[in-house]
């Protein structure tokens, strides 16, 4: 595998953009909603907002099937080793963004029941901030995923797509 | 309690038949329930609310008393923790008649070197999740719940939550990426 | 003013009490970081902490012949349903897993459900995925701080939220609010139902497998949340309705966008209903499923559009009113059946008699102020902070230090997008709530369910579960 010190050849260069922009075309987030969040990730994905125009209308109910998490809301003690296992079931390279205050750093519950931050538990690629992030917050944090994922290596040394 | 039967050697089935007629039949029913005194509190919105005060001992009976004269409606069941008061803990139960469109709040404390409580899950089974709610939070035991396990917190999880002297647990902002993968 | 004026503050023992353990909890918390660390070292090899949490655990089913819950769960209320005979050993019987991550649960809902081949003998429903510690963040914000935590409780209806804690304070206060302030707090919440009940049509429609509500659900309820960018500046967890009033007027013109609401809404309405009400396989997947008695209703606390749907003629509105909502004509929508179905009229119906609300309000907007007046709750005017002196500290003191409330004990309730939304407060006369306690009506719903699912299908267990309509952030708060 290419690393980023010994940069591809011209060959080697192109099958990584072609294969790039088949990623960022046809991304599949898991449907994994947790809070408000949640409600404004699913607004994102309906008619007003069509996040179809992205190629990723396609929420699979398996993450088995899906390449992006979108960690959506606060993640509790209780629910972060369920959040880890349907990160570990998703096929690599898998992308997470976190949305929102709260799986970003905790947000305004800073006390004994959330998770301060879902970094904590799994690598995050980007961080969407708002409480909760409307519908083009949460656009724009795809379209800077779809920038990494277009710049980054094919295959990263710890799997995940992108370089870190 | 001017509206109470005078008459000092009724029945308790007598008090629950005057109950039922009386225009408070919360106050009528306290007549057997010496142990519990009562208050009414007329907010600024909404429906006048009677308050009964009661013994851990009188709880359950009380609570049997009030559904028998019409509290059909189990509405709220919480804990709170007045950490110096004693008895430090105190349970809230608030139930409703449909028919006669009052709440009523029930309020009993709880020592706290033996927190133990009758369930009334057997009277409203809607009390289960409240109580295990308030057995996670408080750590107030009650005693012939079926399923007295914690609810909200995970099962290993040590302390309970709302106490006073669990703290809240919050971890200072950290601004730079103090774990950073690589 | 309050019932027992001497609640916290009374009968004090001598302060012996040992200092609160602070010092062990914060290594408890720096465990759990720990442990979320180790989560993060662990890659993807199951750690020891997560083979622990995600085993069986206390919280879950108990082999059926050492389950006391189900004597409650089938013998106490549940009288009237179809019981199936036990006609197979309970070595035939399998436990299913739904949940907490699952596409139909509605948040991160645990479904446990005991099935014997395409019945469901025995469910439990195992919550607290989403426990936020709101009860003990609430008692480390001020007053007015108060509402933007509770706004996220039931992030669907969020106005209710904060009209219940509000109303509570204000109780506690004793403060008048002015009529312009309540005609306000009426419109907003109305509207807020409106955008609730459609993202029920949408959710309902997703779960059992008519895709197009999805779409047609999100889109009205675009329109509402519009609205509400417009004036409280989000489109949801608005911290809006504050102790005293509303945080600011509605902007100019906004009888325009509420009309704009108002000719949306029920086209999209009438649409769906033509779409649904008729249609064969969902009247198949609708009617007589899930159905759960008035009784039941009651002795589980269920209230709201539910139990209303089960013929329980119970509205806030109508029999404990608040914030003026008796001003204003309106009828109650009841089901007869307490069924899948009826629980999705009943709600098509609220959305027309909120509509109805709406308008009125429209029409009879009061004018005046929209917070109220007493300089012991609200803040003074922006105007009179460049004036003089005192009201910028008055201004300043109200934000960072916070107003006090009488000592006493309140229970306040409204009619959520759910139903009875309670918040039962203690104050010992400070800044902050010594304890806030809110009584989320999904709670109750989550806790009913089993009595609506035992001895059903497997396949209708969605259907139940999206007709009850339970938001997980109250239900674990």
């Amino acid at each position: 595998m290419a690393g980023p010190a010994e940069a591809p050849g011209f060959l080697l260069s192109t099958v990584q953009k072609g294969v790039n922009w088949a990623r960022t075309r046809s991304m599949f987030p898991a449907s994994f909603g947790l809070a408000c969040c949640a409600i404004e990730m699913m607004g994102t994905g309906a008619a007003h907002n069509d996040l179809a125009r992205f190629g990723m209308e396609v929420f699979r109910a398996s993450p088995r099937q899906a390449d992006l998490m979108v960690v959506s809301g606060r993640v509790s003690q209780k629910m972060a080793p369920v959040l880890r296992q349907v990160y570990d079931q998703m096929p690599d390279p898998k992308w997470v963004i976190s949305m929102g205050a709260c799986a970003s750093t905790g947000g305004m519950f800073n006390n004994y029941a959330i998770v301060q931050g879902v970094d904590q538990i799994v690598p995050v690629d980007i961080y969407v901030p708002g409480c909760p992030p409307g519908p083009q917050s949460l656009m724009h944090g795809i379209l800077t995923l779809h920038d990494k994922i277009m710049k980054g290596e094919i295959a990263s040394p710890i799997g995940h797509g992108t370089s870190r | 309690m001017s509206d109470l039967p005078t008459d000092t050697d009724t029945t308790a089935a007598d008090t629950v038949a005057a109950a039922l007629d009386a225009p408070n039949p919360v106050r009528a029913l306290l007549a057997v329930h010496p142990d519990a005194s009562h208050a009414t509190f007329t907010p600024r919105v909404g429906p006048p609310q009677d308050v009964v005060s009661v013994s851990v001992e009188g709880y359950h009976e009380l609570v049997a008393g009030l559904r028998g004269i019409g509290f059909d409606g189990f509405v709220d069941l919480c804990g709170v923790d007045y950490l110096r008061r004693r008895p430090r803990f105190e349970v809230v139960v608030i139930l409703l008649s449909h028919p006669r469109r009052r709440r009523v709040r029930v309020r009993v404390g709880v020592p706290a070197d033996a927190p133990h409580l009758a369930t009334i899950s057997d009277l409203y089974p809607g009390a289960n999740f409240y109580e295990r709610e308030t057995y996670d939070m408080f750590g107030i035991v009650f005693d012939g719940h079926p399923d007295l396990t914690r609810i909200l917190m995970p099962d290993d999880w040590e302390g309970h939550p709302l106490r006073k002297d669990y703290a809240v647990g919050s971890v200072p902002v950290q601004f730079k990426a103090a774990h950073r993968a690589t | 003013m309050s019932d027992t004026p001497n609640l916290v503050t009374g009968d004090l023992e001598t302060p012996s009490i040992e200092p609160p353990a602070e010092v062990a909890d914060v290594d408890a918390a720096a465990g759990r970081r720990r442990r979320a660390l180790d989560l993060w070292m662990s890659g993807t090899e199951e750690s020891a902490w997560l083979q622990g949490a995600t085993a069986e655990g206390a919280q879950e089913l108990l082999p059926a012949a050492e389950d006391p819950a189900l004597a409650v769960q089938r013998g106490t209320v549940v009288t009237d349903d179809f019981v199936v005979e036990d006609t197979t050993d309970e070595d035939q019987r399998q436990i299913m897993n739904m949940g907490p991550q699952h596409p139909s649960t509605h948040g991160v809902l645990r479904l446990q459900l005991e099935v014997e081949g395409e019945t469901i003998r025995r469910v439990k429903p195992i919550i607290g995925y989403l426990h936020t510690g709101m009860e003990k963040t609430g008692e480390t914000l001020t007053w007015l701080q108060g509402p933007t935590n509770v706004t996220r409780m039931d992030y669907l209806s969020p106005l209710h939220n904060e009209l219940a804690f509000s109303l509570a304070v204000e109780q506690l206060l004793d403060v008048a609010i002015p009529p312009r302030a309540d005609a306000i707090r009426v419109l907003m919440t109305e509207l807020n139902r409106v955008a609730s009940h459609l993202l029920f049509l949408a959710t309902f429609g997703l779960d059992i497998g008519a895709l197009s509500m999805m779409i047609y659900g999100w889109r009205d309820r675009e329109a509402v949340l519009g609205f509400f960018e417009k004036v409280t500046g989000l489109r949801m967890n608005h911290n809006y309705i504050r102790p005293g009033g509303v945080a600011a007027d509605l902007p100019d013109g906004w009888e325009d966008d509420v009309e704009e609401i108002l000719t949306i809404v029920p086209q999209g309405l009438a649409e769906y209903e033509e779409l649904l009400n008729d249609n064969p396989i969902f009247i198949d997947r609708t009617q007589g499923v899930g159905v759960i008695t008035p009784a039941e209703c009651q002795a589980y606390g269920v209230t709201g559009p539910n139990a209303r749907a089960s013929g329980i003629d119970w509205d806030l509105r109508k029999v404990f009113p608040y914030s003026g909502v008796e001003r204003y004509r309106f009828s109650v929508p009841l089901g007869r059946h307490g069924d899948t179905y009826d629980r999705y009229l009943v709600r098509v119906g609220e959305v027309k008699e909120s509509l109805g609300i709406v308008r009125q309000v429209m029409e009879t907007m009061p004018a005046g102020d929209y917070r109220s007046e007493d300089r012991k709750v609200t803040p003074p005017p922006r105007k009179r902070i460049d004036e003089s002196m005192e009201a910028l500290i008055h201004h300043f003191k109200i934000f960072t230090e916070g107003f006090k409330v009488p000592a006493g004990e309140v229970y306040q309730a409204v009619e959520s997008a759910r139903g009875e939304l309670g918040v039962y407060i203690v104050s010992n006369g400070g800044a902050k709530p010594w304890r806030l306690h809110v009584r989320g009506p999904s709670f109750a719903h989550v806790q009913a369910l089993p009595a609506m699912m035992t001895d059903s299908l497997v396949a209708d267990v969605v259907a139940t579960l999206a007709s009850s309509d339970p938001v997980l952030g109250d239900v674990d708060r």
